[in-house]
């Protein structure tokens, strides 16, 4: 165990385990997603209130999650850099940052084309659409707060605060369709009960969330071997490294 | 497969416009970002492979 966390801590060994994981999951990344968007677009039923329109789910809502618990995972990582000054972790929530906030730009943007066939307008200061909008603002605080900074832990340590700061707003993004009267329909979907839509259509629905999940750990693992290099660009290890391949 | 032709799956139903705009989004953000990410690790790469050349010949 401690040797697993020695081997992906250090940058030099980080660099070359990623680099030896990065085609799988790439490859099996762009296999699962490309599978359950044609599935969604082509084969799940349309629904019997809404029509077709109910395809957007299958984009909407991995979106959604996958918006959610990347901060969840960006503020893991910026707590380990700020307790332990840890490098990688420091690059971690970095490279992070502007993943979180694409996905969540994109829940929003989808969102909103679906609120329009189906609610009738695209935008409702609802709870949980503000609440989202929050999340969104809140990553491209940690992005701006970031590039204040030295590439270092120390550097980092404002944007690292404002990310676990900003952990509050996640129960405030799952409950909101509880606590408050939205528009915005509460969750069909939860890990513990069984879910309330058909097996046609939630079965594509997970598809696409495991998909959408997989493009971020490759998407996270890209951004952070840029960012590894780059720092470490004068050790020698990098320069070898590089020059042989 | 529940469209019977071409036409039928481009107009969704009269929602057409609202489905693949989500889509074609969602796409574009995906590749878009991976895209950026590789050429960002090219121009790393040929950055630290150019100051390695000239501390070759300097030295």
């Amino acid at each position: 165990m401690w040797r697993f966390f020695h081997q992906w801590g250090s940058p030099k060994s980080f660099f070359e385990l990623s680099g030896r994981c990065l085609p799988w999951i790439g490859g099996v990344a762009l296999l699962t997603l490309f599978s359950g968007l044609l599935w969604g677009l082509l084969y799940a039923p349309a629904d019997y209130q809404q029509g077709h329109s109910v395809r957007i789910m299958y984009v909407h809502v991995p979106a959604a999650i996958v918006a959610q618990s990347s901060y969840v995972l960006m503020a893991s990582c910026a707590l380990i850099s700020l307790i332990w000054k840890m490098k990688l972790a420091d690059v971690a929530f970095t490279t992070l940052a502007p993943i979180g906030g694409m996905v969540t730009a994109l829940a929003l943007l989808t969102g909103a084309i679906w609120g329009k066939p189906t609610w009738g307008t695209y935008w409702v200061w609802d709870a949980r659409l503000t609440s989202t909008l929050i999340l969104f603002l809140l990553y491209a605080g940690v992005i701006s707060l970031r590039q204040f900074g030295s590439p270092t832990p120390q550097g980092g340590r404002a944007a690292a605060l404002l990310a676990i700061i900003g952990v509050i707003n996640l129960p405030i993004i799952k409950y909101s369709v509880d606590w408050w009267f939205t528009l915005h329909q509460p969750a069909s979907f939860t890990l513990t009960a069984r879910p309330s839509m058909p097996f046609e259509m939630w079965a594509p629905l997970l598809v696409c969330v495991v998909g959408t999940y997989l493009w971020m750990i490759w998407l996270w693992l890209l951004r952070m071997r840029v960012e590894v290099i780059k720092r470490e660009s004068r050790s020698l290890w990098v320069k070898e490294a590089l020059l042989i391949s | 497969m529940k469209f019977e032709s071409w036409g039928e799956f481009i107009a969704m139903g009269g929602h057409g416009p609202y489905v693949f705009a989500a889509y074609g989004l969602v796409i574009l953000g995906l590749v878009g970002m991976v895209l950026i990410a590789r050429a960002n690790m090219n121009a790393a790469r040929e950055t630290i492979r150019q100051r390695a050349l000239i501390d070759e010949v300097s030295s």
